[in-house]
């Protein structure tokens, strides 16, 4: 903390901007840009894993239905750009939509036009839904505590799980396939196509350096503080004039947009999703994750979660995939409940000769 | 068949799962009372039972199996608490929960790597697949009457446990009030191993009894949790009989769902009664209202 | 336990009608509350004028932070009335009665035990502030200028309660009595008109409330009035301009410290209130 407030604050966003770049650097020099594919997917989970950093570091609600956000935005995005709308192109609706690019005309595989709706539309179709869910199920949700609001979330994805799983406009069991690039801005384009590889490593890289500093002036503001004052005594934070119900779930919204808009990236990116995306499992990996970074430092979750992700994506764990993030889950709270890089932090300062105020206060008490 | 009957075709089957769905809430109740923590490992419980039950029967007699495994799962509880909750009494109740979820997936793992993913079952107690009998003009097998018996005399055992003898009342007494438990000489700690070895011993039985009908498979144990806490909170979280009748409920609500919904939506239904009773009534149909709550800390 | 009790002829407002033209800053009104069975404040009645030191004294569980958590919003009052400035708030959340201008300390003190003692102050100036997510987020402009008006204040605030140069420690380093006091700098950072203090004095050692007696008199000629509950009689009689004394949740007696002291129910209520509970904590 003290730490932090002595270096300059943009300092660690240069200086991972430069771990980013030379690691891109490193994989082309190696010949293995191909890793770049999972090493984006896992910056794009890790948007979810700081969302709950946030919502449950900082403000102390669990959430073990994240995921169901993730899969809520992915697949929205997925269907309405997927779904032929055609039968709507002639009525007066679907003509005004086309004119505003809504709905855009393209041809599918077996070259037959079809209308779909444009992936920036659909991105807000995405959010907007995924902002009614949120309060829908925060709103009650967020008057629980502790069991039951880890119950009730759990409950919420479960629910979702299912209904992706069940239904047939989501494509069941199989998911949905050959969802189309999403062209954000001149040759900007999120795509999973091998020619775009590295511009879609850096896209997501940017996305997630500006989702952190936004974050952490958050958390470095009034609003922070409410935050973590609803955390540690939310009685107390109440009396003094912070509306917590509101807060609660204002930050619950937030960290859902995070994980939807991660989805909706994400979907793009791989061109695809499933139904696990949405399940249990899935979820408490992000809880897990989260745990696994120290679960309120911003950057511990950010590089753990990205770490542990690709390495999983990546097969390091071969069958024991699972049983890693069980067995991690359970040593890092027991062992080291704040995160493996708050000690590591401290032995670093140590090292380095560098002290901490309340540490000289210990010594001297 | 005509219609009144097949009702009560589903409805007993209902039951069937209901009580098993019971015995995961008693077994969540246990513990939390003991020690506030909420086990979402207690599925696991029910699947350890039912694979070792069915590893050992190769050797020995059926009843020495379930025997044997129940007894063994007991220990595995006792373990559980005596290596990981003894020493985080402190954490916060969300790090409990991260832990349990930790312990639920890794028990799976082990499992998985243990046996294999394969599907087993334990040979019905009395009679076959196709042996039944009628009862009031339904036909059911006679293992339905097993898990319902089985689950029946647990129950109430536990009952005459906790309400009639001096250790079962000691641990009564440590969930209402550690303090004055302590102070009347009462050794918690150990109160908390018991409940947690009782808890798994519990969801062992429930695990043999239902393995020929439901099987036994390695992932089992998460919907099993899901649903027994559904049936937890719906009779009142902290009161292990009323658990019972949650219990009932969510079986037979599942049982009829599948009935009138597509099989795809089976456990949405379960899971938004679990969500609107979290919402509506958090202290269960049963429960009073939680007091007032000004107590910080 | 008693209605008769809180209607004595004894406890009409005695010193009020002295200062009738003046608009009590907070009226309770027969305000009622159970628990289950048990009453925990049955029908008590008080005002606060504005400038006032008020004492809220009575044995334990005569129902003193029952009463505070109603006033606070931290309980809903079953039956009565509760107003601040001429303005009903009973059956308001806390932060709109925070808002409103009341603000409290705990018994145990409650501060953000993840912070530093400057961000618990902090804390307070949280509605005298405006940025929300969005601002906070972009740093929109105006941002910076806030924060640091924030840290301002809420240094000035350490300064009053003297703990200024232990700003950057962590709050779960310090002892209890300086924690009393984060929690006091903090409660007067959301410029309270009212503040309510629960046993402010307790756990603190003789030198410590002197400095606490001197610090609540520095408050009330900033002008913010205080309502009291406190253990210490010596501390109350002191500090008090007025006391409400409650027994078994019934006001029994109200007046200036001198009356009280004299007065032969709260004598009796005391005394017979002390051998009472020792007799009845046998008993059980």
């Amino acid at each position: 903390m003290n730490l932090m407030r002595r270096i300059p604050p943009l300092l660690p966003f240069l200086l991972c901007a430069g771990v980013m770049v030379s690691l891109q650097q490193l994989m082309r020099a190696t010949g293995t840009q191909y890793c770049l594919t999972q090493l984006t997917m896992s910056l794009y989970y890790a948007i979810v894993v700081m969302g709950l950093c946030l919502l449950m570091g900082h403000a102390g609600q669990v959430s073990l239905g994240h995921g169901a956000f993730f899969a809520i935005g992915g697949y929205t995005s997925a269907v309405l750009t997927t779904h032929n709308f055609s039968a709507w192109g002639h009525s007066s609706l679907g003509g005004w939509l086309q004119q505003g690019r809504v709905l855009i005309a393209k041809e599918d595989v077996f070259g037959n036009a079809i209308l779909t709706v444009s992936p920036w539309a659909a991105f807000l179709a995405a959010m907007l839904l995924t902002t009614l869910v949120a309060l829908l199920i925060g709103y009650p949700a967020l008057r629980l505590r502790g069991h039951y609001l880890a119950m009730a979330t759990l409950g919420f994805g479960l629910i979702v799980s299912k209904l992706l799983v069940g239904s047939t406009l989501t494509g069941a069991a199989d998911g949905i396939n050959g969802v189309p690039p999403w062209p954000l801005a001149g040759s900007l384009t999120v795509t999973g196509k091998t020619a775009a590889r590295v511009q879609n490593y850096y896209i997501a890289c940017a996305l997630v350096l500006l989702l952190l500093l936004l974050l952490r002036n958050l958390l470095r503001s009034r609003i922070g503080r409410a935050l973590q004052a609803i955390h540690d005594r939310e009685t107390a934070a109440n009396a003094m004039g912070i509306n917590t119900a509101a807060y609660k779930l204002k930050v619950f919204l937030l960290s859902a947009w995070l994980a939807a808009l991660a989805g909706v990236f994400f979907t793009h990116f791989t061109g695809g999703i499933g139904p696990s995306e949405a399940g249990a499992f899935k979820s408490v990996r992000y809880v897990a994750l989260a745990a696994a970074g120290g679960m309120a430092n911003l950057w511990g979750v950010t590089v753990v979660s990205t770490a542990l992700n690709y390495a999983s994506l990546r097969g390091w764990f071969g069958s024991l995939d699972n049983a890693v993030f069980g067995i991690l889950l359970i040593v890092i709270i027991t062992l080291a409940p704040q995160g493996p890089l708050k000690p590591l932090g401290a032995w670093l300062r140590r090292i380095l000769g560098l002290r901490n105020l309340s540490e000289e206060r210990l010594e001297r008490s | 068949m005509d219609p009144g009957n097949l009702a009560l075709q589903y409805f007993l089957s209902g039951i069937t799962k209901g009580s098993i769905y019971a015995v995961v809430a008693i077994g969540f109740n246990l513990i939390y009372s003991a020690t506030g923590v909420l086990n979402f490992a207690q599925g696991e419980f029910v699947m350890l039972g039912g694979m070792v039950a069915v590893t050992l029967a190769q050797f020995v007699p059926l009843p020495v199996a379930v025997a044997g495994a129940i007894l063994a799962v007991a220990v595995v509880g006792c373990l559980l608490e005596l290596l990981f909750f003894r020493k985080l009494r402190h954490h916060s109740i969300l790090h409990l929960i991260i832990i349990t979820i930790g312990l639920s997936i890794v028990i799976q793992e082990a499992a998985l790597h243990l046996w294999d993913e394969k599907v087993r079952s334990l040979p019905y107690f009395t009679g076959n697949e196709i042996s039944s009998v009628r009862v009031f003009g339904a036909a059911i097998s006679p293992q339905v009457l097993w898990v319902l018996g089985a689950v029946g005399v647990s129950v109430a055992g536990l009952h005459v446990f906790l309400r009639y003898t001096l250790k079962g009342r000691a641990m009564r007494a440590c969930s209402s009030n550690p303090e004055a438990a302590m102070l009347a000489g009462i050794n918690i700690s150990n109160m908390r191993t018991l409940a947690f070895g009782l808890s798994a011993g519990l969801g062992a039985l429930a695990g043999c009894v239902i393995s020929p009908i439901t099987m036994t498979h390695y992932e089992m144990g998460g919907g099993l949790a899901i649903k027994g806490f559904a049936a937890a909170i719906l009779g009142g979280l902290g009161n292990p009989m009323a658990a019972v009748v949650g219990g009932l409920l969510v079986g037979v609500l599942e049982a009829a769902s599948v009935r009138y919904l597509p099989a795809a939506y089976n456990d949405v239904s379960a899971f938004a009664m679990l969500l609107l009773v979290v919402f509506v009534r958090p202290h269960g149909l049963f429960g009073a209202p939680a007091g007032a709550q000004v107590r910080e800390h | 336990m008693n209605p008769a009790l809180s209607s004595t002829p004894f406890a009409s407002d005695g010193p009020s009608t002295a200062s009738t033209a003046v608009q009590p800053l907070l009226e309770v009104e027969n305000v009622r509350r159970s628990f289950g069975g048990l009453v925990a404040v049955d029908g008590v009645s008080f005002r606060v004028l504005p400038g006032q030191i008020k004492g809220l004294i009575g044995p334990n569980g005569a129902g003193k932070t029952t009463l505070f958590n109603l006033v606070c919003g931290l309980l809903r009052p079953d039956a009565g009335r509760i107003a601040f400035q001429g303005r009903p708030i009973e059956g308001w959340k806390p932060y709109r009665i925070a808002r409103a201008g009341i603000s409290r300390t705990f018994q145990n003190p409650s501060l953000f035990l993840q912070m530093n003692v400057l961000e618990n102050v902090m804390v307070g100036r949280h509605r005298r502030a405006r940025r929300g997510f969005l601002g906070c987020a972009l740093r929109l402009p105006g941002q910076a200028a806030e924060e640091r008006a924030i840290r301002q204040a809420a240094m000035q605030q350490l300064e009053v309660v003297g703990l200024a140069h232990l700003a950057m420690f962590p709050a779960g380093s310090l002892p209890f009595g300086q924690r009393r006091l984060v929690e006091l700098a903090r409660a007067l950072a959301t410029e309270p008109r009212m503040l309510l203090l629960d046993e402010p004095a307790s756990g603190l050692n003789t030198k410590e409330k002197e400095d606490l007696a001197d610090l609540i008199r520095q408050i009330r000629d900033r002008g913010i009035t205080l309502l009291l509950v406190e253990h210490d009689m010596s501390l109350v009689m002191r500090l008090a301009d007025e006391i409400v004394v409650l027994h078994h949740g019934a006001r029994i007696a109200e007046g200036p410290p001198q009356v009280i002291q004299n007065d032969p129910t709260v004598i009796n209520v005391y005394l017979g209130g002390n051998l009472d509970h020792a007799t009845s904590s046998q008993e059980s």
